[in-house]
């Protein structure tokens, strides 16, 4: 692994790159101006909406949630119905720590969720990725089934069924409280946390492994014939995949200060699938618009119509799954590419 | 004779009771243009499959550069210097041409597994990947989407992947297979430029293109070698001509 790339500036492209593919190759990395939106709504959201910053925290940790999906199923194609088994690795791990007093300081606890998740993605991944298809998603959900039947049956460390209540979380850096009331240090925490974990995956999707990912995607048997070692490939997305998904249920844990079985049951599993499609998968900021989409609809349609809200999120994803390709984001892309063809 | 690139020894595989391929031995020099033809069938696919690593044989070796790599893994084998195209398109169709000439070149040269610096800071694999796309007179596609790209110039795609490998051998599996025989003049006009020393494997269907392109011709029929020799021997040898040849119409 070689790592002396000469750094370019914009203005040295040497003469080959004067093609337009080249340049945008090269200039793909860049920060955009629009990605800064989301943070910046964040942000804004903060101050705006201070009554509801629970349901922000809850939003952001979605959020992470689907990225870290987007990485393996939609960036290296692992077609998974069972990444709530991470999440819920990552809850439980914070969860126990936490609820037999043996460690309860934030950060720290979060990373150790995440390897957690990460070891438990690493063996099931090494035995997985060996399948594709329809066996992995079985495999994927059997895995996941598993964990939740393993922390149901240990009732007398992980409370079973009841799940683990009150948490005590130690405020941040000794100094900021998690108060279920005013949940204002919960965003904050979660959002750089998410920006932190954003700003990796970011990193990773541009590298040249992200994009030996998205070609093992694009056709893994071709990867196999111009020498990948795909499977180790495969198996390091997923591995780094459920670290994140773990930081995602570990942040859950605390900002909740409870875990419960639901933590890992196939609901969330689903739920965060139907995120991503609705949202755009492969795509990075189909999770948060996923996200978004998916709990603003729970969250009015519900009070709408309270015993049917699903009909109409249904009915949403009917209309994306037919007429986008890849829900709102490629639908987006879609029109804007039109818009700018036309303005030509 | 210039060196032996590659070699088999009594090459063989069976599928359940079905021989596909049998007791093939085969040698390919550096520089060699050689064309493999055969009716439907005949095991040419198999025996490029053999060759790869992508099949396992069941009895027999396979030599490069005079070394053993029967046990050795496809993509170790890449990595010594085979590579393959394929006879439906193997393409990473959603990506632009431009990144499936990149990936290709990023396996090569041991950039694939970086995760912390953007591909785009390796100006080193996009230029490499622009001059072969230019060679192929790809360029003007480098943006495209592979899948948005004519059959042809999908063809070409696939030959670019292979060529982006810088292979000693280079295996070529019907590389004008479903190319206009209009069009086929492109493919055609690449592989004509292929570096002289590398030794090349075609196989194909389409007698203009094997005459056009083929120092050796072997003639393979259920599953074994029948006959070898120069274009105008294999032309002229009515065994092959009664199996092959004057089935298909090319004659």
């Amino acid at each position: 692994m070689s790592v002396e790339a000469t750094p370019v500036q914009p203005g040295s492209v040497v003469l080959r790159l004067d093609n337009q593919a080249a340049r945008a190759l090269v200039r793909r990395h860049y920060l955009r101006w629009w990605e800064t939106l989301p943070w910046l709504a964040a942000a804004a959201f903060y101050f705006a909406f201070p009554a509801y910053l629970g349901f922000g925290t809850a939003l952001l940790i979605t959020i992470l949630f689907a990225l870290s999906l987007d990485l393996a199923l939609g960036y290296a194609g692992i077609v998974t119905l069972g990444h709530a088994a991470f999440f819920g690795a990552g809850a439980y791990t914070v969860g126990l720590l936490a609820f037999h007093g043996i460690w309860t300081e934030p950060i720290t606890s979060l990373l150790l969720a995440a390897i957690a998740a990460a070891a438990i993605g690493l063996a099931s991944g090494l035995v997985l990725l060996r399948t594709q298809g329809l066996t992995l998603l079985m495999l994927t959900l059997c895995t996941m089934a598993l964990l939740q039947e393993a922390a149901n049956m240990a009732h007398n460390y992980t409370g079973g069924f009841d799940g683990l209540p009150s948490l005590d979380i130690a405020p941040l850096f000794g100094k900021f409280e998690f108060n279920p009331l005013y949940p204002d240090t919960q965003y904050l925490y979660t959002l750089a946390i998410l920006l932190l974990c954003f700003t990796f995956i970011r990193a990773l999707v541009y590298s040249p492994f992200g994009q030996s990912l998205t070609g093992i995607r694009e056709n893994l048997l071709r990867m196999h014939a111009i020498g990948a070692p795909v499977r180790r490939r495969l198996v390091v997305c997923y591995t780094i995949s459920a670290a994140i998904a773990g930081i995602a249920g570990g942040l859950w844990a605390q900002t909740n200060a409870y875990v419960n079985l639901s933590a890992l049951d196939l609901d969330r599993a689903a739920t965060v699938l139907i995120i991503l499609i609705l949202g755009g998968y492969g795509r990075l900021y189909g999770a948060f618009i996923g996200a978004v989409a998916y709990l603003a609809l729970e969250h009015f349609l519900a009070r709408v119509y309270p015993t049917a809200w699903q009909l109409g999120l249904g009915l949403l994803l009917v209309i994306v799954a037919l007429y986008t390709r890849n829900g709102i984001l490629g639908l987006g892309e879609v029109l804007w590419r039109r818009y700018r063809r036309a303005a030509k | 004779m210039s060196e032996i690139r590659l070699e088999t020894r009594a090459l063989a595989r069976q599928f359940g009771a079905l021989v596909a391929v049998q007791a093939i031995d085969f040698k390919l020099a550096a520089g060699a243009r050689h064309a493999v033809i055969g009716p439907n069938g005949a095991g040419k696919t198999t025996f490029i499959n053999l060759l790869t690593g992508a099949l396992p044989p069941s009895l027999g070796c396979v030599f490069l550069n005079g070394k053993d790599i029967t046990h050795k893994s496809q993509a170790e084998r890449v990595k010594l210097g085979v590579a393959r195209t394929f006879q439906i398109n193997r393409l990473f169709r959603g990506l632009s041409v431009l990144e499936n000439v990149c990936i290709s070149i990023a396996e090569r040269v041991g950039v694939a597994p970086a995760m912390f610096y953007p591909i785009g800071r390796r100006t080193d694999v996009i230029d490499e990947a622009m001059d072969l796309l230019q060679v192929l007179k790809l360029a003007g596609d480098a943006a495209n989407r592979v899948s948005e790209l004519p059959y042809g110039r999908q063809r070409l795609v696939e030959l670019a992947i292979a060529i982006g490998l810088k292979p000693q051998v280079l295996l070529l599996d019907e590389p004008a297979a479903g190319v206009a025989s209009a069009e086929s003049h492109i493919i055609l006009g690449a592989i004509e430029r292929l570096p002289q020393d590398m030794a090349v494997l075609i196989i194909e269907h389409d007698m203009d293109v094997v005459f056009r392109f083929a120092k050796r011709v072997t003639v393979m029929v259920g599953g074994a070698l029948f006959a070898e020799g120069s274009p105008r021997e294999i032309e002229a040898n009515p065994q092959v001509r009664a199996v092959y040849l004057g089935q298909t119409g090319h004659g």
